[in-house]
């Protein structure tokens, strides 16, 4: 499988993004995320808003469902929602919330929000499409560096990597709002227990290519990107 | 009853391809055959409950029928938000299996007692299905119906059981009928021998049922006369808002009988845990007598 550039979104972004108001709240958040996720699906992802629902489709699971502004255009810019949607968010009719619903929205594979769940869903999605012979497909969870400061993220961290769970790929968006920080960083947490990581500049479209296409085979990998600081 | 589930389930993995197990250590030695035929869907994440569940809602998000098993307290109470995010908002099923039901495991004391969880999934709105099988042939044939389906369906296992299964129960089940306008006693799971033993002698209507959720609304509404006694054996008053609404346009009286709320702070074994909760068959005859008699009485 050879990975194709597929879209440059990058001319219809920022439109998009300013058609998305009312959520000033979680604004830096959304702009950490920006530009993973542009590289994620103009260039990785497997997906279009043609196979949404084909077994043979990458995954990305959302888990730092707080600010999905970028996703949102993001999604918009790939067709998979209506650009017009991006007017009325959280808005009484709207289908886009604060937080992504995957009952409401095209190509959303998860409802997030509350943090610490995207990983957990993403080993067991990884584990059911193994267990269905679907060998192809990566299954790719952004989190961010706070978002890890949850428990249930250190279960499938450890997990994952002690069972070698090699088609699964985290990406943790470092924007150093957790509330400790990570001493010995981000990546040692994920090493430790087995996986492989790359840590790189989250502004940095070719290195986070490189990174977000760097896995290894028989471990789970990690990217981690690192943004300026939340502030 | 977990043998039944065991050996049922073993069966399911051998059969279905769809069919997955996800456990947290607990039972993990007894599936140890099975899970060398089907590594990829016998999976044992460790003491790791909450990754259980989301194990389990990843499984199902791509199509598989996961079935998750532990400890009631470990399964429900502790991985409750999972079981809420994970698969209920995901708007996936699972089939979830817990042993070890209220009392079950009164010598290991509160840290392995949980007589909350159907509350629990009262929480979450109506689209669980809570399964409370009192005998082990009853679990093997819900466990099999609860395979062949995609919907969210809690299983309830205990080591109380009652002397004969009635597998077709999902409805209320009438066992003994009293006169007109006797009072409707309805047992739940393994109370239906206590229940059967306390009102030996009254003139009350026993109906039993292994699946308080759905409640049968229509059952109940055909079989209440004005009183109306619950004998559930998880926390007393689970469903009494599911009778009070279905009787909400009726006269009626409720008693509800079951687990209480406090903590009791005692070991001892399950038996005596059902007589300090009033659930033995003595208890509930006192309880009941009571209750029926307090009027005009």
């Amino acid at each position: 499988m050879t990975t194709t550039l597929t879209t440059d979104s990058s001319a219809r972004l920022p439109g998009l993004i300013r058609r998305l108001t009312g959520d000033e709240k979680h604004a830096p958040s959304a702009h950490s995320t920006i530009d993973v996720l542009q590289v994620l699906y103009d260039r990785v992802l497997r997906v279009t808003p043609d196979s949404v629902d084909d077994p043979e489709r990458d995954r990305f699971l959302l888990s730092k469902g707080h600010g999905p502004a970028a996703y949102y255009a993001v999604l918009a810019a790939h067709g998979f929602i209506p650009d017009a949607w991006l007017d009325d968010l959280a808005g009484p009719e709207s289908r886009l919330g604060h937080h992504p619903d995957r009952r409401l929205v095209p190509g959303v594979e998860i409802s997030s929000g509350s943090l610490g769940h995207g990983l957990g869903l993403a080993v067991g999605t990884a584990l059911g499409l193994r267990a269905q012979g679907l060998h192809k497909p990566r299954v790719y969870v952004l989190l961010g560096d706070a978002e890890l400061d949850e428990g249930s993220n250190h279960e499938a961290i450890a997990y994952a990597g002690a069972t070698g769970l090699d088609s699964l790929t985290a990406v943790v968006v470092d924007n150093s709002s957790a509330s400790y920080g990570w001493a010995g960083g981000i990546a040692s947490r994920f090493t430790v227990n087995g996986w492989t990581a790359d840590t790189v500049n989250g502004r940095d479209h070719d290195a986070l290519y490189a990174a977000l296409t760097g896995h290894r085979p028989r471990h789970p990998h990690l990217v981690v990107a690192r943004t300026e600081s939340k502030g | 009853m977990r043998t039944a589930f065991i050996d049922t389930t073993t069966a399911l993995l051998d059969e279905d391809p769809r069919t997955a197990l996800v456990l947290a250590d607990i039972s993990a030695s007894q599936f140890a055959p099975v899970g060398r035929r089907h590594p990829d869907r016998v999976l044992n994440v460790g003491i790791r409950e909450q990754l259980m569940i989301g194990v389990a809602g990843g499984l199902a998000l791509t199509g598989l029928r996961p079935i998750a098993h532990s400890y009631a307290t470990f399964l429900v109470d502790r991985a409750y938000e999972q079981i809420k995010l994970d698969l209920e908002h995901q708007g996936v099923g699972a089939v979830l299996v817990s042993i070890g039901a209220s009392y079950d495991g009164s010598a290991e004391g509160r840290t392995h007692q949980s007589p909350g969880d159907v509350a629990l999934f009262d929480s979450l709105g109506d689209g669980w299905t809570v399964r409370v099988p009192g005998h082990p042939d009853e679990v093997r044939t819900l466990l099999r119906d609860a395979a062949t389906s995609d919907d969210p369906i809690y299983l309830r296992l205990s080591e109380q059981r009652n002397t004969d299964a009635y597998p077709d129960a999902a409805r209320l089940r009438v066992l003994r009928r009293g006169g007109a306008n006797a009072p409707l006693v309805v047992a739940v799971g393994p109370m239906l021998d206590p229940t059967v033993a306390a009102t030996e002698g009254m003139d009350v209507t026993v109906a039993y049922t292994h699946t308080p959720r759905p409640f049968d609304t229509r059952g109940l509404r055909a079989l209440a006369a004005t009183d109306v006694v619950l004998v559930e054996p998880y926390l007393a008053g689970t469903s009494s808002a599911v009778v009070s609404r279905t009787l909400a346009d009726v006269p009626h009286r409720l008693l509800a009988l079951g687990v209480g709320q406090t903590d009791l702070r005692r070991y001892g074994d399950p038996a005596d845990h059902a007589r300090w909760h009033g659930l033995d068959a003595d208890g509930l005859r006192r309880s009941i007598s009571a209750f029926l008699g307090s009027l005009g009485g």
